[in-house]
């Protein structure tokens, strides 16, 4: 790891003051993938702003089926929240399949989404519930948020401080580990809300999350597995890479919808 | 450099080090704990697991300076005196180690894990809680049989208290 300077945020206003500083200064939430990438010199900021000391950054709200999951929560606490649970068991369980146990003590939402990795699981699950990510700045609808491989919408000073939602009726969420990295190598979050089915795919994705017309068209007549059977999806702009090619992945977002909607109906 | 002081198996520790610092390296080279060990270095293998204020996180992926004003429990931290902890003692009876290069990280894994699963723990449980924690000897099996066998123990051990509390 190159040499770098740490700070301590201890609110939104600190962190954005202290982020200026630097030359080349980044925000650290759980630093999951920060700090293996600094430690591999693949990423070499100046400065880093921690942000897991911002007590307002933590913690979930449930109220009825509106969701607020503060970008300081850990995937652990996403994960055994009771109440996340009790409305959407879903996202819960997605949290509770990231990493490790030892990942998912450190590593946060906020962190995950502002970090967009193609293949990281929550951006699948915010595009699928239509989720809202909030900022010191604004509010950002999910499909503007993910803009492409590991991009955002977020400007330089701009950090990611909620995740909020409206739990569907029913979800569900499926993923193929890598075998080796045992991130998505495709992953499947299905959402059946009031008036419509959202299907959204991660880890297949030449630019990153993305949903599924031909899914969510199926699955919008019959919310069930079998409503899949000869459901194909172009595999053009899916990756391939030596885990699997862009047809093997067309192929798994099928097989995954189904698995995701199984677990959905319970 | 950054002053970081924390409580390390409830003693009191304080030191200056590069912000770089990793805390394992804090822990190993500053402390002379080398219990803790460094694996893979690329956060996959947990040889480096301890615990920051009472949850298992990879030392390896986190700075000393981040740890700064936390507890921190090593593997060192776990026998009181000559008596082993009862997860120690579960895989020393169950041939949970070979070369023992993963114990340590195995066995604060398996600490925090039967923590967080006070109803119990079976095998389809254990075998996705140490997806974080590689070992390259045992091929798993007597891991699995330790901690299931150090869960019961632990679980007759807080319901023994419960009932002299009583």
């Amino acid at each position: 790891m190159y040499s770098v300077t740490y700070h301590r945020a201890s609110s939104v206003a600190d962190a954005v003051k202290l982020v200026k500083k630097g030359e080349d200064a980044k925000f650290l939430s759980g630093g999951m993938t920060l700090l293996p990438a600094m430690k591999t010199r693949l990423a070499a900021p100046s400065d880093l702003v921690d942000l897991c000391h911002i007590a307002d950054m933590k913690g979930i709200k449930v109220s009825g089926k509106n969701v607020t999951i503060g970008a300081g929560t850990t995937h652990g606490e996403v994960a055994s929240n009771e109440k996340l649970k009790a409305v959407c068991a879903a996202f819960s369980d997605l949290a509770a399949h990231i990493g490790d146990p030892a990942v998912r003590h450190k590593g946060t939402i906020g962190g995950s989404i502002a970090n967009n990795d193609p293949a990281a699981d929550y951006p699948a699950a915010l595009i699928a519930l239509d989720a809202t990510v909030v900022t010191n700045k604004r509010e950002i609808a999910a499909a503007k948020f993910f803009t492409g491989l590991f991009e955002t919408a977020l400007k330089d000073d701009e950090i990611v401080t909620a995740v909020k939602f409206t739990a569907p009726a029913k979800a569900g969420y499926e993923k193929f580990r890598n075998p080796a990295s045992r991130y998505a190598m495709t992953g499947v979050f299905v959402a059946k809300g009031k008036d419509d089915v959202r299907v959204a795919v991660t880890g297949a994705g030449e630019d990153g999350v993305f949903r599924s017309k031909e899914i969510e068209a199926a699955l919008s007549k019959k919310f069930d597995a079998s409503a899949l059977e000869g459901v194909t999806v172009p595999a053009k702009n899916l990756m391939a890479d030596i885990h699997a090619s862009s047809d093997y992945r067309a192929a798994l977002v099928v097989v995954m919808a189904k698995r995701a909607v199984a677990k959905a109906n319970g | 450099m950054s002053d970081v002081s924390l409580v390390v198996n409830g003693r009191k520790v304080s030191g200056t080090v590069e912000d770089r610092t990793l805390l394992v390296h804090f822990l190993r080279e500053n402390l002379e704990l080398t219990g803790t060990h460094v694996g893979c270095d690329t956060s996959q293998c947990g040889a480096c697991v301890v615990h920051v204020d009472g949850k298992a996180v990879k030392s390896c992926t986190m700075l000393a300076v981040q740890a700064s004003g936390s507890e921190v429990t090593t593997i060192e931290g776990l026998a009181n005196g000559a008596d082993l902890h009862p997860v120690q003692v579960a895989f020393k009876e169950n041939h949970g180690l070979q070369c023992g290069f993963c114990t340590p990280g195995m066995i604060m894994t398996t600490v925090d894990m039967i923590t967080r699963h006070p109803e119990g723990l079976d095998e389809t449980t254990v075998r996705h809680e140490l997806e974080g924690n590689i070992c390259r000897c045992t091929g798993y099996h007597n891991i699995v049989k330790s901690v299931l066998a150090a869960s019961k123990t632990m679980a007759k051990g807080s319901k023994g208290k419960a009932k002299k509390a009583a």
